[in-house]
């Protein structure tokens, strides 16, 4: 508990200006850096990763600018709790949603940059016309005491939004499971059912997994099969989406990944209709 | 001498990109992400000033930030994964029936 304290303390009001300086160039240009390729690369897991960049590095700028308890809350909550939230969603929605690269409003990508470029103008106008005085020195409640001054702030002045916010979290954890949960509108599967798609899917063993001839043990290399040949049916489907198929040509079987990414999608009906069968 | 003008400075920039994110990609997701780097940046803009003005007010608020920020994450990804399993999407161009 101390420990990170006397961090923040040292990086707040110890260490030579030039190393502070450094610091915050070096992750000033890194962060900016991941926030451009965060809106440029068209994979959205590329955008999380960069995202846990940019966010890592405002939680070294705020323990440099005598925040110690804000820096390690970005780091738990921001890149702890809520990217890997993202990421768990990215892996419901498809790892390969990529955005299409055809445009539904003509112009809307010049004109977005010129509204960025409009709004970087009038935020620097702001900025340059307001006078930002220099940080006067550290005083105590940005190095040793800032969790004690932030506890005192929290149940004194700021007491009153602070029980707001348990509302509003009670609140968030409950829609949260209102909207995802689900209705089951087909009865449960039998295991007649279960057995009788598995024989009628055209694949009743198992799926091949890594395999003995496998080269790589990464989980979007498919097996090897005795002959040399690569089994395409060893890579989920979260994996390799529809948007994949020019890049699984390398490495699988082309026609096999479309013929089985539809039986997933077909599911529901498909389950619907085995369910009226058995009745 | 890193004064708080330059974390303002950056705040800035970062919340630039952010917008132009929100405004030029079109998977919900990473719209998503985009509109948390928006509020990291006014976060960051929030401490240096608390630095400036040395009163740990800024970071109060930063922190509350931080708490709707988590709450409306959540809520937010339930949303996109109910419009998913309707739709089958995750692009904000397929939600449209209300449009006309």
């Amino acid at each position: 508990m101390t420990g990170h304290i006397v961090t923040g303390h040292i990086v707040a009001t110890g260490g030579s200006d030039i190393a502070r300086e450094s610091t915050f160039w070096i992750l000033a240009v890194l962060a900016t850096a991941a926030g451009l390729g965060m809106v440029l690369s068209r994979r959205a897991v590329h955008c999380a990763v960069l995202l846990a960049v940019v966010m890592l590095s405002l939680a070294v700028l705020y323990a440099l600018q005598g925040a110690p308890f804000l820096a390690f809350v970005q780091v738990i909550v921001y890149t702890g709790a809520v990217l890997m939230l993202f990421l768990f969603v990215l892996m419901i929605v498809g790892i390969s949603s990529a955005d299409s690269a055809v445009e539904t409003i003509r112009g809307q990508r010049l004109w977005a940059g010129v509204a960025g470029i409009g709004l970087l103008v009038l935020l620097v106008l702001v900025v340059g016309h307001a006078t930002i005085g220099k940080a006067p020195p550290a005083s105590a409640s940005f190095g040793n005491s800032n969790i004690t001054g932030i506890g005192t702030l929290l149940f004194t002045k700021y007491v009153f939004p602070f029980e707001i916010t348990s509302a509003l979290l009670i609140t968030a954890a409950l829609g949260a499971m209102v909207l995802a949960h689900r209705e089951r509108l087909s009865p449960k599967p039998t295991q007649r059912r279960l057995s009788r798609e598995r024989i009628g899917s055209g694949h009743p063993t198992p799926l091949p997994g890594p395999g003995t001839y496998a080269r790589h043990n990464a989980v979007d290399m498919p097996a090897r099969l005795p002959d040399g040949s690569s089994s395409a049916l060893s890579v989920s489907e979260v994996l390799t989406g529809p948007a994949d198929a020019p890049d699984d040509a390398q490495h699988g079987d082309p026609a096999a990944l479309p013929a089985n990414a539809e039986p997933a999608d077909a599911v529901p009906a498909n389950g619907v209709m085995s369910s009226q069968e058995d009745a | 001498m890193v004064s708080p003008a330059h974390f303002v400075a950056l705040s800035v920039v970062l919340f630039v990109i952010g917008g132009v994110g929100v405004l030029v990609r079109r998977n919900a997701l990473v719209v998503f992400m985009c509109v948390e780097l928006m509020l990291n940046a006014a976060n960051l803009a929030f401490v240096a000033f608390s630095r400036m003005h040395g009163a740990l007010d800024g970071q109060v608020i930063a922190f509350f930030v931080m708490v709707v920020a988590a709450a409306e994450v959540v809520v937010g990804l339930a949303i996109l994964t109910s419009i998913f399993r309707a739709r089958r999407s995750a692009s904000v161009d397929d939600a449209s029936l209300m449009k006309y």
